[in-house]
C-alpha cells in the first residue's frame, strides 16, 4: 500500500517536473488576448459600440464586460472573426449598437459654410482634419474612416457623409443567389437567419433571369 | 520527337470552330468613334497626353505609361478626340473607366513611320524592349501584361521560349487564322522575341484540330531555316491554352505557385503578341488592331482585323447579327468570357473573341436559371480540375464564407478556367462562388491595411493629446515652482521683488504724469462727450471680454 | 436590350443529378431481371412499395422543410434508395417492413439531415440496419431459390403473401424459409463443421455463392462495368471493396480452407458485389479524393470480412458501409491531392477541422 502510494506520488511528481520544463522550454509568445482582439476590429474609433474607441472596445471583451456583437463597422465578418478567435458562437448584430451600413462613406467639408472653429479636428479620433484656428479646414478623405464624430460638434452643420464610389480596383462580385436552398427566397424568407450562413444578397444583381 | 506530359483534368469540348475559319480575315468596317480604355493592361492606367478636340493620327501616342508597370495607348486611327472621359469598358461590373474617344475622319493617316529597314541586332536588348514598351505592346492572349517586362529575363537563364498558339476554348479561331495567313510574320516576331530574352529554344505549341496552322508554321520554319524552332501539335483539351499548362504539356515542368514561369527558365507569349512585336520592330507600327473572332448566332461568323477601340455593337450588326434580339453577349470564349453589360464597350488589346447569343438554343447555356441543386460529393469537379484543386471543398468553404479555410486549399491557385462549373451535375456556379471569396478576401485585406494605418494614427493621437497635456502641466509646475520660490527664500526672491516693486513704481508715475489735465473744470457739453466715450471704450472691453471667454 | 450578365462559364455539359440517377437505375436492371427469375416476383413488388413510399417521404419532408418539391422529387436519389433498400429485404417480407424500411431511410436518413447531398450515412443501408435490428425474424426469412421454383409460386401468390401473408398450400413462412448461404456457413462453422462439409450437402450453394445470388452478382458486376466506362463512378471503390475483401479472406482461406470460405464464396455472396458498385459508391456519403475512396473502399471490404467471420451478422456489408460512412470525412481531410505548383510540399492539413461538413 505504501509503496504504491510512494510509486503514484513519485509519477506526479515527475510529470509535473516535465510538464513544468515544457511550458518554459517550448513557451509560444503570443500576443495577448487583448491585442488579437484589437486586430479584428475596423479601428473606425467610432464609440457606436458604447465604449470610447476599439481598444478599450476589445480591453471590455477581454474582460468579459462586452459582448462580441457590438461593433456596426464591423459586421458580420467581425462577429464570426471574434467568434472564431473566443471560441464562441457568432451571433447577429445587436440592433442598439446601430446597423451595418453597406456603403463606406466619407466626411465632407462644405468650405463655403466653414468657420474654423476646430470643433471637428478635436473631434476627430484618427486627426483626419486639417486645418487651424480661423483657417479653413478640410477633411483628408483617404484617411477619414467615416466614424461620424466629427458631424455633432459643426456648429454650423456643414459636414456630410458621402458614399464612397466604388470603382473597378474596389468592386467585388456577388455572393452567388442563394442557389442550394433555393425557393426559401420565395416560400419562407423569414426562414433564414445567420445560423444558416445565409445572407440578403445585396449587391448589385449579378445574374439577371436567363 | 518531343515527349509530351499531361495535365491532370481538362474537358473535352465541341469546338464550334468551322464557321468562322472559312473566309480569308480581312479588315473591320473603321468606326465613327474609337474608345480607348486609358487601362488596358496589368498595371496603372496610362496618362493622356492629348487633351479634347485635339487632332491625332493614326498611330500617335494619345497616353503615356504612367508606371514601369503600364503601357501607352495609341490612337487606331485618325480624328479629333471628342472626349476624355469615363466610358463603359468591357468589365464583369459593367462599370466604366476613363477613356479617350475619337471622333474618325475617315482618312486613316499615319503618323510619320520609320520605314527604314534594318536589323533589329543592331539594337542593344534594352533599347529593342524600349521600342516594344512604346508601342504599347501587351499580352494579346487575354492577360495584358505589358509585353516589354515579360521580355526582360532580369538576370536569369531563359532556356525555352513557347508561343502560346494552342486556343484551347471553343468559337475562338483568332490565333489560329493569324497562323495560317501570317506564320512568317509570327515567326519573326518570335525571333525579335528571343534575342530580347537571349533565349536558347523556341516551341510554337498548337492543338491538333489546327492542321492548316500547323502546316503553315512547319513550312515558314523551314523557310527561314530556324532549326532551334520547334513546332508541337498538344492534345485538344481544354485548357491546353492555360499559360502553366501548356507549359506543363511541353516541357513537364511545373511553375511554382506563387512563382512564374521565368523561375522554371521558360516564358510564354501568345502569337498574337509575336505579331505585334513584329510589327513595331520592323515597321514601327504601335500595337492598333489585332484578329478578332465573332461567333454565334450572327449570319456570317468570321475573323476580322478589328481596330482597337471598335464599338462591339459595330462588329455585331458588321457580321450580321441583329442587336434587337441579343441576351447575352459574351466577351472571350465560353468557359471564361465576360458577360458584356453593353454593346457600347470597345475591343480592347486582349480581346479575342465576341460570341453573341440571340436565342438560348444555339449556344448551349447552363439550363439552371436561378435554380442549382445541392452539391452530391460526387467528385466530377476535381476530377476536372487542371490544377488538382477540391473544388467541392473550396465551395463548401466559399459558401459558408470561411476565408481561412478556403485559402487552405489554395484557392489563390484557381485559375477560373470553368472545368468545374461545367461538369457539375448540380449545375452549382462554382466559379462564381471561387470569384466572390476572391474578391471578398481582397477587400478584407484592403480594409485590414486601412483599419491598421487608421489605428496607427489614432495611437498617435492619443500620444499627441497625452504629450500636451503633459507638457501644460510641466509648464504650470515650473510656474508655481517660481512663484514659491519668490514668497519663501530670500536673495534672488528679494531681489525680483524689489525690481518688480521699482519697476510698478515708475508705471505709476507715468500714469500720473500722463494724467489728462484738463479734466477737472468741464462744461456739461465736454462731461457729456467724456461720459459717451468712456461707455463706449467699457462696451469694447466687455465684448472683448465675452469673446475671450467664448473661445 | 438588357443582357444577361453572369459569371462565365456560359456553357454546361449538360450532366444533371437525374441523368446519373437513371443511368444507375438503367446499371441494376440485369441485376433485377436475374432476381426476379431465381427469387420470384417479390422484388419487384417490395420495390413498387418501397419507391412509393421514398418518393411520398420525400414529398412530405421537402413540404414541412418549405423546400420546392419538383427538382427534388425528380431527381431521382429517392428512387435509387428505395431500389437498393429492396434488394437488401427478403422478397417475401410483410410489406409493412418494406414501408417502414423506405420510410425511415428517407425520413430520418435523408431528410433530417438536409436532404439530398447531407446525409452523412448512405439512406439504404440506415433503412436496412434499423429493420434488421428491429424485426430480426421477418428479415432473416430468405427464400432459397430452388424451392420457389419447387411451389411454382406466381405473382398473384406473391402478392397475397406479402400484403395478406397468405400462404399457398397452407405452407407457412417456416416450412418456406431456410438458411441463406452466408447463415449456413456462419451456423455450421459454430457447429464444427468443415467448410467443404457445409457445401457438399447443402443446395442452397452453386458454384461460387449460393445459387441464385451468384448469377445476380454476375449482373450487377456487368451493370457497375457500364457505370465506371460511363465515368458515373469510379474504379476505385469496386476495387478496392472487392480487392481488400479478396485478399483478407484468400489470407486466412490459405491459412486454413477448412475453417474459412473461399474468396470467391465470399465475393459472390449475399450483398458484395452490390455494397461494391452500388451502394458504398453512394456519393454523398462516401469518401471523395482519390486515395481517400480506396482506404475507404479498402475499410469497407475489410470490416465485411471481420464482421462476416468473427461479428453476430451473417451478412455484414450494411454495417461495414454505415462504419466507414462516420470515417470518410476524415479520410477526406488526410488524403488531400497534390495541387499543380505545390510539388516541394506535402499538402498539409492545417487545422483541426475536418472539411466537407456544412
Amino acid at each position: 500500500m505504501i509503496s504504491a502510494i510512494l510509486i503514484l506520488s513519485a509519477l506526479a511528481v515527475a510529470f509535473g517536473l516535465l510538464l513544468g520544463y515544457a511550458s518554459v522550454r517550448y513557451k509560444v509568445e503570443s500576443d495577448p488576448m487583448v491585442d488579437k482582439i484589437d486586430a479584428l476590429l475596423p479601428q473606425t474609433q467610432c464609440g457606436q459600440c458604447s465604449f470610447p474607441g476599439c481598444r478599450p472596445y476589445a480591453e471590455a471583451i477581454a474582460n468579459g464586460e462586452a459582448d462580441i456583437n457590438q461593433c456596426p463597422p464591423g459586421g458580420e465578418t467581425t462577429i464570426i472573426a471574434l467568434a472564431d478567435l473566443l471560441g464562441r458562437d457568432p451571433k447577429p448584430l445587436n440592433p442598439e449598437n446601430g446597423v451595418e451600413e453597406d456603403v463606406r462613406t466619407v466626411a465632407v467639408i462644405d468650405e463655403q459654410v466653414c468657420i474654423g472653429c476646430t470643433l471637428c479636428i478635436q473631434a476627430c479620433p484618427v486627426d483626419a482634419i486639417l486645418g487651424a484656428a480661423k483657417q479653413m479646414h478640410t477633411v483628408i478623405a483617404s484617411e477619414c474612416t467615416g466614424c461620424d464624430l466629427c458631424v455633432p460638434p459643426c456648429p454650423v452643420d456643414c459636414i456630410d457623409m458621402v458614399p464612397v464610389e466604388t470603382g473597378i480596383e474596389d468592386w467585388k462580385w456577388s455572393f452567388p443567389d442563394s442557389t442550394v436552398n433555393a425557393g426559401l427566397s420565395t416560400l419562407a424568407p423569414h426562414a433564414r437567419t445567420v445560423a444558416d450562413g445565409e445572407r440578403e444578397d445585396d449587391e448589385t444583381p449579378q445574374r439577371k433571369a436567363g | 520527337m518531343r515527349r509530351l506530359f499531361q495535365f491532370r483534368g481538362g474537358v473535352h469540348l465541341r469546338e464550334h470552330k468551322k464557321d468562322a475559319t472559312l473566309h480569308p480575315v480581312v479588315p473591320a468596317g473603321l468606326p465613327k468613334r474609337l474608345v480607348l480604355p486609358l487601362q488596358q493592361h496589368i498595371g496603372k492606367p496610362a496618362k493622356p497626353v492629348v487633351a479634347v478636340g485635339d487632332k491625332v493620327l493614326k498611330g500617335q501616342v494619345v497616353a503615356e505609361a504612367s508606371d514601369t508597370v503600364s503601357s501607352p495607348v495609341h490612337a487606331s486611327s485618325s480624328g479629333v478626340v471628342t472626349a476624355i472621359a469615363a466610358q463603359p469598358i468591357p468589365h464583369a461590373s459593367g462599370l466604366s473607366a476613363p477613356c479617350i474617344v475619337i471622333e474618325t475622319d475617315g482618312q486613316e493617316t499615319w503618323r510619320p513611320r520609320d520605314e527604314q529597314v534594318y536589323d533589329y541586332h543592331q539594337l542593344s536588348r534594352a533599347q529593342l524592349r524600349e521600342k516594344i514598351r512604346q508601342a504599347g505592346i501587351v499580352g494579346m492572349g487575354g492577360a495584358g501584361f505589358p509585353s516589354h517586362i515579360k521580355l526582360d529575363p532580369d538576370g536569369k537563364s531563359v532556356d525555352t521560349l513557347i508561343l502560346n498558339g494552342a486556343e484551347c476554348e471553343p468559337y475562338i479561331t483568332c490565333d489560329e487564322m493569324l497562323l495560317r495567313e501570317r506564320a512568317l510574320e509570327v515567326i519573326v516576331g518570335l525571333r525579335i522575341m528571343r534575342y530580347a530574352l537571349n533565349a536558347q529554344r523556341c516551341i510554337i505549341g498548337v492543338e491538333n484540330n489546327k492542321h492548316k496552322a500547323f502546316l503553315a508554321l512547319l513550312q515558314q520554319v523551314r523557310n527561314t531555316g530556324a532549326d532551334f524552332i520547334e513546332v508541337i501539335q498538344v492534345p485538344t483539351v481544354y485548357p491546353t491554352g492555360g499559360e502553366k499548362q501548356l507549359i506543363h504539356v511541353l516541357t513537364g515542368k511545373e511553375v511554382p505557385s506563387g512563382g512564374l514561369p521565368l523561375d522554371v527558365g521558360i516564358v510564354c507569349h501568345n502569337v498574337g503578341t509575336a505579331y505585334a512585336v513584329y510589327r513595331a520592330i520592323e515597321f514601327d507600327e504601335p500595337l492598333i488592331s489585332r484578329y478578332v473572332t465573332i461567333a454565334g448566332s450572327v449570319a456570317h461568323a468570321r475573323n476580322l482585323e478589328v481596330l482597337i477601340g471598335t464599338p462591339v455593337i459595330d462588329l455585331i450588326t458588321e457580321c450580321g447579327g441583329n442587336p434587337g434580339t441579343l441576351s447575352r453577349v459574351i466577351m472571350g470564349g465560353p468557359m471564361m468570357g465576360i458577360a458584356l453589360h453593353s454593346t457600347d464597350v470597345p475591343v480592347i488589346k486582349t480581346t479575342n473573341c465576341i460570341l453573341v447569343n440571340a436565342r438560348v438554343g444555339d449556344v448551349p447555356l447552363p439550363s439552371r436559371g436561378d435554380f442549382a441543386l445541392p452539391c452530391i460529393r460526387c467528385g466530377a469537379c476535381a476530377e476536372s480540375c487542371p490544377v488538382g484543386l477540391l473544388p467541392q471543398q473550396l465551395y463548401w468553404y466559399s459558401r459558408a464564407k470561411d476565408f481561412d479555410k478556403v485559402q487552405d486549399y489554395h484557392l489563390f491557385d484557381c485559375i477560373e478556367c470553368g472545368c468545374c462549373d461545367y461538369v457539375c451535375p448540380s449545375q452549382i456556379p462554382l466559379v462564381h462562388y471561387f470569384r466572390y471569396a476572391k474578391t471578398e478576401i481582397w477587400a478584407l485585406e484592403r480594409e485590414k491595411k486601412q483599419a491598421n494605418i487608421a489605428r496607427r494614427r489614432h495611437e498617435f493621437r492619443e500620444f499627441r493629446l497625452e504629450r500636451e497635456k503633459r507638457e501644460k502641466q510641466e509648464r504650470h509646475k515650473r510656474k508655481r515652482q517660481a512663484l514659491k520660490k519668490d514668497s519663501g527664500t530670500g536673495g534672488e526672491a528679494d531681489a525680483k521683488k524689489a525690481a518688480i516693486e521699482a519697476a510698478m513704481e515708475r508705471v505709476r508715475a507715468k500714469r500720473e504724469a500722463a494724467k489728462p489735465r484738463n479734466v477737472d473744470n468741464l462744461t456739461e457739453q465736454q462731461q457729456r462727450l467724456v461720459d459717451e466715450a468712456d461707455a463706449r471704450r467699457a462696451r469694447a472691453a466687455g465684448r472683448s471680454n465675452d469673446k475671450e471667454n467664448r473661445a | 436590350m438588357s443582357l444577361a450578365t453572369p459569371s462565365s462559364p456560359h456553357i454546361h455539359s449538360g450532366a444533371s443529378i437525374t441523368a446519373l440517377m437513371l443511368r444507375v437505375l438503367l446499371a441494376l436492371v440485369p441485376a433485377i431481371v436475374a432476381y426476379t427469375w431465381f427469387f420470384g416476383w417479390g422484388l419487384i413488388i417490395n420495390i413498387g412499395i418501397a419507391v412509393t413510399v421514398a418518393l411520398g417521404s420525400e414529398a412530405l419532408m421537402l413540404r414541412l422543410r418549405r423546400r420546392p418539391l419538383a427538382p427534388f422529387l425528380t431527381d431521382g436519389s429517392a428512387v435509387l434508395t428505395a431500389v437498393l433498400l429492396a434488394f437488401c429485404i427478403p422478397p417475401l417480407a410483410p410489406w409493412w417492413i418494406t414501408v417502414m424500411g423506405a420510410a425511415f431511410a428517407i425520413i430520418v436518413a435523408k431528410q433530417l439531415y438536409g436532404g439530398l447531398g447531407y446525409n452523412p450515412f448512405n439512406p439504404a443501408m440506415v433503412g436496412y440496419v434499423m429493420l434488421l435490428i428491429s424485426f430480426p425474424l421477418e428479415m432473416t426469412s430468405w427464400v432459397p431459390s430452388h424451392i420457389l421454383h419447387q411451389l411454382q409460386i406466381g405473382f398473384v401468390d406473391t402478392v397475397q403473401i406479402i400484403f395478406q401473408r397468405d400462404f399457398p398450400y397452407a405452407l407457412s413462412m417456416d416450412a418456406l424459409s431456410a438458411a441463406t448461404p452466408l447463415d449456413s456457413v456462419k451456423t455450421e462453422l459454430g457447429l464444427n463443421h468443415t467448410v467443404p462439409e457445409i457445401i457438399a450437402g447443402n443446395a442452397i450453394f452453386g458454384d461460387f455463392g449460393g445459387v441464385g445470388w451468384e448469377w445476380v452478382g454476375n449482373w450487377v458486376l456487368l451493370g457497375g462495368m457500364w457505370l465506371i466506362f460511363k465515368r458515373d463512378i469510379t474504379w476505385h471503390i469496386p476495387f478496392s471493396v472487392l480487392g481488400s475483401l479478396f485478399a483478407i479472406s484468400f489470407f486466412f482461406f490459405m491459412l486454413d480452407p477448412d475453417a474459412y470460405p473461399s474468396p470467391m464464396f465470399h465475393l459472390f455472396s449475399g450483398a458484395t458485389l452490390l455494397a461494391a458498385f452500388f451502394i458504398a459508391t453512394d456519393p454523398v456519403s462516401a469518401s471523395t479524393t482519390p486515395r481517400g475512396r480506396l482506404i475507404y473502399g479498402a475499410g469497407i471490404g475489410l470490416l465485411i470480412y471481420v464482421i462476416r467471420t468473427w461479428g453476430s451478422y451473417p451478412d455484414a456489408v450494411a454495417f461495414a458501409v454505415l462504419l466507414m460512412n462516420m470515417a470518410a470525412p476524415t479520410i477526406d481531410y488526410y488524403t488531400r491531392p497534390p495541387v499543380f505548383g505545390h510539388a516541394e510540399t506535402e499538402p498539409e492539413p492545417a487545422s483541426e477541422n475536418g472539411g466537407g461538413d456544412t
